[in-house]
């Protein structure tokens, strides 16, 4: 892969245009006469798909990045300014309070970048959430402003998830940006001294593993004992989980997979892996997920979509007037890139389903 | 343009059972058998099937094995050393063979 460094939509890239990607999404499957998503649903008595419960509120804190990974399905970037209010923050600490939904997960574009965010990670342990931080890790070393960062989280009790594409710079950097695995290493290091990911700390440093093309990810298990062997030999760092997620076919790994003529192979990949256990497991079923504006979304694919949750009235799409009643009682909307979570073993914020 | 080896055709590998089903079925079952985790993990397997592949020279397998590798965690530096392993064992058996030229030749020199 190689990285740009603006974001499709500061390149008023076609594919920055939300009906073009569903456009695209929707012609990869019917033009190879694939089943759509919603059909194999129906024939695993799944569609169409409702919610289990309402445990995971997600935030997206807004677009703005350091980095400009190739394969971001957010688009984010250092030119993205939709940045999540503190008045949107405020609603949505409401929103938790009143639902009593317990865990909270935090990701952007780089969540730290919100001027907001500590006031917020704050508030919410004092609610007694436990809150996840999806940190991309370079951000800790990217400005003095950053460097306690470790040291904010361990008082906070924040989980840390954090994306390592592999454990050799080349294949990172290839997806994430050249110097990004010194960087990500530097900050491992900084996370182990305070404690996060050593045994017995309490301090969880989960990693998160993607494909750096266009290919499907490897077991999980598997993948964890190496990291660990050649992240302790290498580096001497530790951490707890691996999670092996698959790459979603939209935004900037959407044009990846055009651009490398690789898009039609990837789409019958994933419908040919399409695994109906992982499916009954995924993670909509359970999360909200809420955009830098307030509104709700199934997932954070589906906000990135710009499908918003199907709920009656419009009202209920925003965070200000969280319902849990409605939103436990709405039907998820499914598209293409769907297929993303049920391949193989399946994937998730937190990796594999099955 | 017509040639002898379509990237298309790999996917219809499975339809080789149309002329002939129980064989097929039988070869896919042990294939699958095969390559699952035993004694040697699938990544392992993954890499061995890559190097037979070249030693073989079977483009089918070779798009299919090296895109096997990445999706079972193997990097660049290990595939491509496990072509070497498969060049090299080609290699030797070529010049193994030296051996039998030496000796013929020695038996008919005075
Ligand atoms: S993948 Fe994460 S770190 Fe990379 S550009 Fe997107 S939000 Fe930023
Ligand atoms: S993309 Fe979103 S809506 Fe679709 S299955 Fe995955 S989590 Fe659910």
């Amino acid at each position: 892969m190689s990285i740009g460094t603006k974001s499709l939509k500061k390149q008023n890239h076609e594919l920055s245009n939300i009906d073009k990607q569903l456009q695209v999404l929707h012609n990869g499957v019917a033009d190879q006469n694939l089943e759509s998503f919603s059909s194999k649903l129906k024939a695993s008595n799944l569609f169409p798909l409702t919610t289990t419960g309402l445990d995971v509120f997600q935030i997206n804190m807004g677009k703005m990045c350091n980095q400009v990974c190739s394969h971001c399905h957010v688009d984010a970037g250092p030119d993205r300014k939709e940045i999540m209010t503190k008045e949107t923050l405020q609603q949505c600490l409401d929103a938790i309070k009143k639902s009593g939904i317990n865990t909270v997960d935090l990701t952007g574009g780089a969540p730290e970048m919100n001027p907001h965010f500590r006031w917020f990670v704050e508030e919410a342990y004092k609610l007694g959430c436990k809150t996840i931080v999806r940190c991309n890790l370079t951000i800790i070393v990217a400005n003095k402003k950053y460097f306690d960062l470790p040291e904010f989280y361990k008082e906070n009790e924040v989980e840390i998830v954090s994306s390592l594409p592999h454990y050799s710079s080349k294949k990172t950097d290839s997806q994430r940006g050249d110097g990004v695995f010194d960087r990500s290493i530097r900050a491992l290091k900084m996370l182990n001294e305070v404690g996060y990911g050593m045994e017995g700390s309490g301090l969880t440093l989960n990693l998160v593993y993607n494909p750096s093309g266009a290919f499907l990810p490897p077991a999980q298990a598997g993948l964890e004992k190496q990291f660990k062997r050649q992240l302790k030999k290498d580096f001497e760092i530790e951490f707890n989980s691996l999670f092996a997620i698959t790459n979603i076919p939209i935004s900037r790994y959407l044009d990846y997979l055009v651009a490398s003529e690789n898009f039609e192979g990837y789409m019958e990949k994933l419908v040919n892996a399409y695994n109906p256990i992982a499916a009954k497991g995924v993670m909509c079923r359970n999360t909200i997920s809420v955009g830098w504006d307030g509104y709700l979304y199934d997932c954070d694919f589906n906000q990135m979509l710009e499908l918003k949750v199907a709920v009656g009235n419009k009202d209920l799409q925003h965070v200000k007037d969280f319902n849990s009643i409605a939103l436990l009682e709405r039907k998820i909307i499914v598209n293409e890139h769907c297929y993303g979570c049920t391949a193989g073993a399946g994937s998730s914020c937190g990796g594999e389903i099955t | 343009m017509k040639t002898y080896y379509n990237p298309d055709d790999l996917k219809k590998f499975g339809k080789i059972g149309e002329f002939q089903k129980e064989m097929a079925d039988k070869f896919f079952g042990y294939y699958g058998e095969v390559f699952k985790e035993g004694a040697l993990t699938e990544r392992e397997k993954s890499l061995i099937a890559l190097a037979v592949s070249h030693a073989i020279q079977c483009p089918y397998c070779i798009d299919s094995y090296s895109v096997d590798s990445l999706e079972k965690g193997c990097n660049e530096e290990e595939m491509m050393e496990a072509v070497h392993v498969a060049a090299a064992v080609r290699g030797g058996a070529t010049l193994v063979h030296g051996v039998q030229m030496m000796n013929k030749v020695k038996e008919v020199s005075m």
